[in-house]
């Protein structure tokens, strides 16, 4: 199982690496690891539908006990070959779709990611790979819609999407990680077995149904998925029909057989089932664009199938399991056909597509599809929307399983309705003359795989009770209680069937009344793209009125605020904390001398703020510089107190140095505060640090290593003066440090002023000033 | 450690505070300078008591040789600092013509006009 998805990722990386070379071979070479998968597959199905599921284990980060666990069940087997099998499809398909002028490795390679995440994420069995693989898939959607990158349009719905599913996935991490707590077990088989309840469980499940229902666009997440159809149509037909849109649902059905009986879960799940179910047949009715309409069923489909695995119930567990069988093969041929039509004619507006009908494999592949989309005999389609009626019929749910079947039948109405009007907007015309599109003669591979999409439909329809048994053992995965389960063709004269008959009337009879209204009808945006949109703009504006307000551009302000923050919290500690500093404790002063030395280096500091010119306060400096050489030497540092006079002797000279090459004032700038405010901050940030500084010297918790320097000192590096030695020696590396910083900086220093000197001497000869005038100053910067 | 260094601490880094919150580059160096040897006091003190120097066979309460190595260290690298920015003060005054430190010209953008559009992140 590692090994095949190791074959997705690299042929994904070949593809996107060597994407300039590949050009048309990349689908063909995409198509092997989907036909690998396959084999594997098959060859491993007799097991895993017995019942023994296989099981892969990889160690990923071992000291957060994190690993790569997969677990491919039943329905694994079935996601898995519809992921691999539709897979493959469409990789032939892309043969014939995209020319040259598309950028065909990279798709291939993209598609072929996706494929590879998409089979983990069926697989996963650990919540958390579960997760990662869930994202994976959202990157590579994000990624494809937006495959034509000039356009405005496909890049915001390429955001639009990554967003709300983004979004979606961080509520299911959320989720996941809440119901691993409760149940204090990593992997969704374990999750399941312990059953964890209580409070927090019924949180996971919101936080988890949330994002299920961003992924699988339903209501009030819907919207992303219309504007996913930007996205190249194999790439709609794979990702936004038969797979991705389905990941929501493998979750909810994964988790729905335990946890259905949650207070939230079923209520969550139906009415938004049956909103979408509702809102998607109805704006499906109202698109001129066939994709867009297939789109907007698809989510009604989608809503179909998350109500009926939502349910919990064994019957409607493998009546789900049924219908999203029978969807992703007529989905997926539709939207292929749609494909192969807008290829061969150019438009796929309903209003303009004339002729189709006179190309005879495609026209039966759409028929063949619509059959199956409108539930009509004997495709798989009817086949499963009557097991769909009789597993709600038979209750079991309460007041939800009843909207729920309230909900799936006007749903069915309407499925059936836009299922006509597109199957005639796409055939219905055949006006020769001047309206007929020119149309191009479609290649085998446009044709054939949605012909066998279509064909499987009707194949498997007929063949109901294998197709039932072998679906039957797929659902006892989910829920034992569904194995017994069966599909018919013909089951006699059941409530079920009066329905059928019912919404196959009804949907006619909507469609036909529709027809005026609908034929120009332009699609208004939705309420939930409207509000989608103003929450996008309030996001962005509202980040940059925060901006605005916070980043006013000023150094001295952010400057301010940091010390203010600092000062404040080790006020307030100090403030509230009485025990912390005790200032009764401390000595004046140690002795007279320091009160007279203190006192004077502290007016000399002041200097440096009252000087006017900047020599004046450069002096100032440095005498501040060497009287506090003197407070170091009265505590007993004869070596700083020599470092602090030499250093302040070499800064006092570096600043006159530079000092003489400015003007002798202060420039003169607006400030940013007025002056009361900077002295007052000043005064509070130095307080503070004062009584940190009090703090501090007794705050002393284990003996200094002082005596253990004092000891070794003169037996192990034979010097008498500890300073030193600690310097040079036991800490000898530190110093060759702080000499190496040294020696940066002096080289810096050394380049910023040669690049100064270079551009005054550019300046001058612009100017027509003698060189000379400059050069005769020595060079170098000491003079 | 006594009030009047905790005291001559305070004067250190209040004046060293005013002098950063200026405009004037220079002005920030010299706050800059003052605030090392603010620390630079404020380890020495709060990290040792004053004793006798410590070297060995010189006085018999020796005070804790720690502080001061970590303090030498600071006081050159102190040095280091200042010197490397009062070159980039000569540097950008002779750009510039001044020495002023200005307010970033994006943020001011953004500040003044946060409805429109900047030239990151928006699209519409």
């Amino acid at each position: 199982m590692l090994l095949l998805l190791l074959a997705y990722g690299t042929t994904a990386a070949v593809c996107l690496v060597g994407h300039r070379r590949l050009g048309a071979a990349a689908f063909p070479l995409a198509t092997l690891p989907h036909l690998a998968t396959l084999v594997w597959l098959v060859s491993v199905a007799g097991g895993v539908l017995d019942g023994t599921p296989v099981t892969a284990e990889l160690a990923w980060v071992d000291a957060l006990d994190l690993s790569i666990t997969l677990r491919l069940d039943g329905f694994g087997l079935l996601m898995g070959l519809l992921v691999a099998g539709i897979g493959a499809l469409v990789s032939v398909f892309s043969v014939g779709y995209f020319s040259a002028d598309h950028d065909r490795a990279r798709i291939a390679g993209l598609l072929t990611a996706f494929a590879g995440a998409m089979l983990g994420l069926v697989w996963s069995d650990g919540l958390l790979t579960l997760f990662v693989f869930w994202e994976l898939t959202s990157v590579a959607s994000f990624l494809l819609i937006g495959t034509d990158d000039r356009s405005a349009t496909a890049r915001a719905a390429a955001l639009r999407a990554l967003l709300v599913t983004g979004t979606g996935g961080l509520s299911l991490l959320a989720g996941l990680i809440l119901l691993g707590i409760a149940s204090g077990e990593w992997t969704i088989s374990g999750v399941l077995a312990a059953d964890p309840t209580g409070g927090l469980v019924s949180a996971a499940l919101v936080l988890v149904l949330f994002g299920t229902a961003t992924k699988s666009a339903q209501v009030p997440f819907q919207f992303w998925l219309p504007g996913a159809m930007a996205a190249p149509t194999p790439v709609s037909a794979y990702l936004h029909s038969a797979t991705m849109v389905k990941a929501g649902i493998v979750v909810v059905a994964r988790l729905a057989p335990v946890f259905a009986d949650d207070a939230p879960w079923r209520p969550i799940i139906v009415v938004c089932g049956v909103a979408s179910i509702l809102l998607g047949g109805v704006r499906s009715l109202r698109q001129q664009d066939a994709k867009l309409a297939l789109a907007h069923g698809t989510v009604s489909q989608l809503g179909l199938i998350m109500v009926l695995v939502g349910l919990g119930t064994p019957a409607t567990t493998f009546a789900g399991v049924a219908v999203l069988l029978a969807h992703a093969l007529f989905k997926a041929s539709w939207f292929l056909s749609v494909g192969a039509v807008d290829h061969v004619t150019g438009t796929r507006d309903l209003r303009r597509l004339h002729g189709v009908r006179r190309l005879p494999v495609l026209a039966a592949t759409i028929v063949l599809a619509a059959a199956s989309m409108a539930a009509i005999p004997p495709t798989l389609g009817f086949v499963t929307k009557e097991g769909a009626l009789e597993a709600l019929l038979e209750g079991g749910a309460g007041w939800t399983g009843t909207l729920a079947l309230v909900g799936v039948v006007a749903g069915s109405v309407l499925t059936v309705a836009y299922t006509i009007r597109l199957a005639v907007g796409v055939l219905g015309n055949d006006t020769d003359g001047s309206h007929a599109n020119e149309l191009h003669t479609p290649g085998p591979a446009l044709l054939v795989p949605p012909a066998l999409l279509a064909a499987a439909g009707l194949v498997a329809g007929l063949a109901a009770a294998p197709v039932g048994g072998f679906l039957a053992r797929v659902a006892a995965s989910l829920d034992p209680a569904a194995g017994d389960s069966a599909l018919y063709l013909w089951h006699g004269l059941t409530p079920a069937l009066g329905l059928s008959a019912l919404v196959l009337a009804g949907g006619f009879g909507l469609w036909w009344i529709s027809r005026p209204a609908t034929r120009e009808a332009a699609a208004p945006r939705s309420a939930s793209t409207v509000a989608y949109d103003r929450a996008y703009e309030a996001l962005l504006s509202g980040s940059r009125r925060i901006t605005g307000s916070t980043q006013s551009g000023s150094l001295p302000l952010y400057l301010g605020i940091v010390l203010l923050s600092i000062a404040a919290a080790t006020g307030a500690a100090l403030a509230v904390d009485r025990g912390l500093l005790d200032v009764s404790s401390f000595p004046i002063a140690n002795s007279p001398l320091e009160v007279a030395i203190c006192l004077v280096t502290a007016l000399s500091s002041l200097g440096v703020i009252l000087a006017r010119q900047r020599f004046g306060a450069a002096l100032a400096l440095g005498g501040s510089g060497y009287l506090l050489a003197l407070v170091f030497l009265l505590q007993g540092a004869p070596d700083l107190a020599v470092t602090q006079f030499l250093v302040e002797t070499v800064t006092v000279a570096v600043y006159v140095l530079v000092l003489a090459r400015l003007p002798q004032r202060f420039s003169s700038a607006p400030a940013w505060a007025p002056l009361g405010v900077r002295i007052a901050l000043s005064v509070v940030v130095g307080l503070s640090v004062a009584g940190f500084a009090l703090h501090a010297s007794t705050a002393r918790e284990a003996p200094s290593v002082a005596e253990e320097y004092l000891r070794r000192s003169e037996p192990e590096a034979g010097g008498r003066n500890v300073v030193n030695v600690i310097l040079v020696d036991f800490r000898g590396f530190d110093t060759l440090g702080e000499i190496t910083v040294l020696a940066i900086a002096g080289a810096g220093v050394v380049n910023l002023v040669a690049a100064a000197r270079r551009e005054q001497r550019r300046k001058h000869l612009d100017d027509g000033t003698d060189v000379e005038d400059l050069s005769g100053r020595s060079p170098g910067v000491w003079r | 450690m006594s009030l009047v260094q905790a005291g001559l601490v305070a004067v250190l880094f209040s004046v060293g505070t005013f002098l950063v919150l200026h405009r004037s580059l220079t002005r920030i160096i010299l706050g800059i300078g003052l605030l090392g040897n603010g620390v630079n006091l404020l380890i020495l003190t709060a990290g040792s008591r004053p004793g006798d120097a410590p070297i060995l066979g010189t006085g018999s309460d020796p005070t804790d040789p720690v502080p001061q190595a970590l303090v030498l260290t600071a006081i050159v690298i102190g040095l280091a600092v200042v010197a490397f920015l009062l070159s980039m003060a000569y540097r950008s005054w002779t750009i510039d013509g001044n020495d002023v430190v200005e307010d970033d010209l994006s943020d001011r953008r953004i500040a003044a006009e946060p409805d429109v559009a900047q030239d990151f992140g928006d699209e519409t």
